[in-house]
């Protein structure tokens, strides 16, 4: 494919221009040459001056144009299942089930004390463990043991996490950051997505905020929300994990919605009733092992409900706050 | 003995991920040493004798830190190999993003931080370029979204590299990191004759060789001046 012409290879696979770009490689006048003509023509006092290594590049760009084919093939979702078999507790004890599957769309969250082996469980999940982590678990992905390739590649990333502390670092606008999401995962319309994102986000979130606002000066709940509608809807990872995610000033209910409405499979530790009782299972951590599973009954899901009313209550009451009213009684009543 | 020579922009991680990944060979029996390679200071030494692995520093001082590695190096592996150990580190500070201090047959690694602004990876150059893995750390404290705009960055500049996701603090992903840094099969007892995998800069010039004085008749050998555009 190196025979080709820049412009041709720009054409056939825009994304090289990123290639281009990172590298510090300026094609501007070399259009019509082949990339390996480009490179014979640069001169070595400017190369020994950039840093650049030119023997490496021809095999980087043709490894690079793979591995961005196989990504933008593979990014679909396809996985349909998740397959915890089981491994052992600290002590070394077998852990008491033979495997749990989980299939997409559903949502399974993770409780027990501090340090207990929650994050390690999302972690084993994370690196696609084939009994060679700590706990000696196996991680199956439709009933099958996980490419190794989900392990290394950048691209190819079987899990998204959902941050503990969700800050934003960037300096641009909640829209531009969007965009800048979607051209790393090469979507073709950019422009919809962000409108999209945008929109879900602000059904999450408590205070609207628009496309213009920069992302360092959203509020907690909004970088929230502007962060689950953004893995729910751009990331290309099939499983999200959330540890510990802090919850105020978002939707929850919602918010865990739109993650399994895009076929997600959510898996997360949390201490939080509310969250735990909307999952579909629990898993019981004790000890570091997998200690019970168990389905989330009608009575629990009848609870739930009496919960989110005082998680509701609480909600009204800080909308008031800020709208800078007297708190009253009426906080209780709808 | 395995030889693994970590490098990356300060304040990256460096040491926080050693030292997590310490922790889990000390758990699969492994003997680990570290040397640390710095300009003017370094507390690192400090960190690696409290988590009881025998520890080196060494100061570059006056001269280029890199020179100063690429001058030593055989004399570490000397050191480790007299520790008797499986497994010897190197962590130095990539300060002018020009060089780097990796070999050609010596596992590689470059630390860079998802804090550092998604136009750090097109900036860091050698370092970053021809690492064999990039370990890329506190993306607890950034989102999904600049992770994934981050991490596609590094694999622009080099599609090559195993890229791996490691907390310094929680020390997530270490595990799975040391499983990749350890090697049943390598077994170096000496660097001589080995090459650098990217060349130093070849010029010197009046201040290398110790001119303080400013202005155009104080500068002899390799001068470089900026382009003005006129
Ligand atoms: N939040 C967070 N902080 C980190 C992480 N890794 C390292 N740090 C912090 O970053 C700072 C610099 O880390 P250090 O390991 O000394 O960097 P070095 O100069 O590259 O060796 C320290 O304060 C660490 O605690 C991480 O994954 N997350
Ligand atoms: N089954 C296990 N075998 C060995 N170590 C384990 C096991 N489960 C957890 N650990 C270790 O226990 C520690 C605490 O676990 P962690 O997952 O951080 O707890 P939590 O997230 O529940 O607070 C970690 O160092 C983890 O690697
Ligand atoms: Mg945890
Ligand atoms: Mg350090």
């Amino acid at each position: 494919m190196l025979e080709l012409s820049i412009k041709e290879l720009v054409k056939k696979y825009p994304f090289v221009i990123e290639f281009f770009e990172q590298n510090r490689l300026d094609i501007k006048g070399f259009e019509e040459k082949s990339f390996e003509e480009f490179l014979s023509c640069l001169d070595e006092d400017e190369l020994e001056d950039k840093a650049i290594d030119i023997r490496g590049l021809k095999n980087e760009l043709l490894s690079y144009i793979e591995q961005m084919k196989e990504f933008l093939g593979i990014s679909d979702g396809q996985v349909n299942s998740l397959t915890i078999l089981s491994g052992k507790y600290k002590d070394g004890k077998a852990e008491p089930f033979e495997k749990l599957e989980i299939r997409k769309s559903e949502i399974i969250s993770i409780v027990g004390p501090t340090g207990s082996g929650k994050s390690r469980l999302l972690a084993d999940i994370e690196w696609a463990a084939q009994g060679d982590t700590p706990t000696g678990r196996t991680i199956l992905i439709n009933n099958k043991p996980a490419d190794p390739k989900w392990r290394y590649s950048p691209n190819n990333k079987l899990v998204a996490q959902l941050s503990q502390n969700m800050n934003f670092v960037m300096d641009v606008s909640a829209g531009e950051f969007i965009k800048l999401h979607a051209q790393s995962r090469m979507i073709s319309d950019p422009e919809k997505i962000s409108q999209e994102i945008l929109q879900a986000a602000n059904k999450l979130a408590g205070e609207s905020f628009s496309s213009d606002t920069p992302i360092t000066g959203l509020s907690g709940g909004q970088s929230r929300a502007l962060m689950i509608a953004d893995t729910a809807i751009l990331s290309a990872s099939p499983i999200v994990l959330i540890d510990e995610i802090e919850n105020a000033g978002i939707d929850r209910k919602k918010a865990l919605k739109l993650l399994v409405s895009k076929d997600k499979i959510v898996l997360m530790a949390t201490h939080d009733p509310l969250l735990a009782l909307m999952a579909d299972k629990r898993i019981v951590i004790k000890n570091g092992g997998i200690h019970k599973i168990i389905t989330t009954t009608k009575e629990e899901k009848e609870l739930c409900i009496k919960l989110e009313k005082v998680d509701s209550v609480m909600q009204r009451a800080r909308q008031s706050l800020r709208m800078g009213n007297a708190l009253n009684d009426e906080v209780f009543f709808e | 003995m395995n030889l693994i020579i970590v490098s990356g922009p300060p304040s990256s991680g460096k040491t926080s991920i050693i030292l997590k990944a310490i922790k889990a060979f000390k758990n699969q029996g492994r003997s680990v040493g570290v040397v640390k390679f710095d300009c003017l200071y370094t507390d690192d030494d400090k960190l690696y004798e409290q988590s009881g692995v025998p520890v080196k520093k060494g100061l570059s001082g006056a001269l280029c830190p890199d020179h100063f590695f690429a001058s030593n190096i055989e004399d570490v592996v000397k050191w480790g190999e007299k520790n008797n150990l499986d497994l010897l580190i190197t962590e130095s500070a990539g300060l002018c993003n020009r060089c780097s201090p990796y070999l050609a047959d010596v596992k590689g690694i470059c630390v860079i931080d998802n804090l550092s602004g998604i136009n750090t990876p097109k900036k860091i150059g050698p370092m970053l370029k021809s690492a064999d893995i990039v370990v890329i750390t506190k993306g607890d404290i950034v989102s999904q979204a600049e992770r994934e705009v981050f991490s596609a960055r590094v694999s622009a500049v080099n599609p090559k590299a195993m890229v791996l996701h490691v907390n310094g603090l929680s020390g997530q992903g270490a595990y799975e990191l040391s499983q990749l840094l350890y090697d049943e099969n390598q077994n170096i007892t000496s660097v001589q004759g080995m090459k650098l995998r990217f060349p130093m800069p070849s010029a010197m010039c009046s201040y290398c060789l110790g001119e303080t004085r400013i202005g155009e008749s104080y500068q002899l050998g390799n001068t470089k001046k900026m382009d003005w555009g006129d």
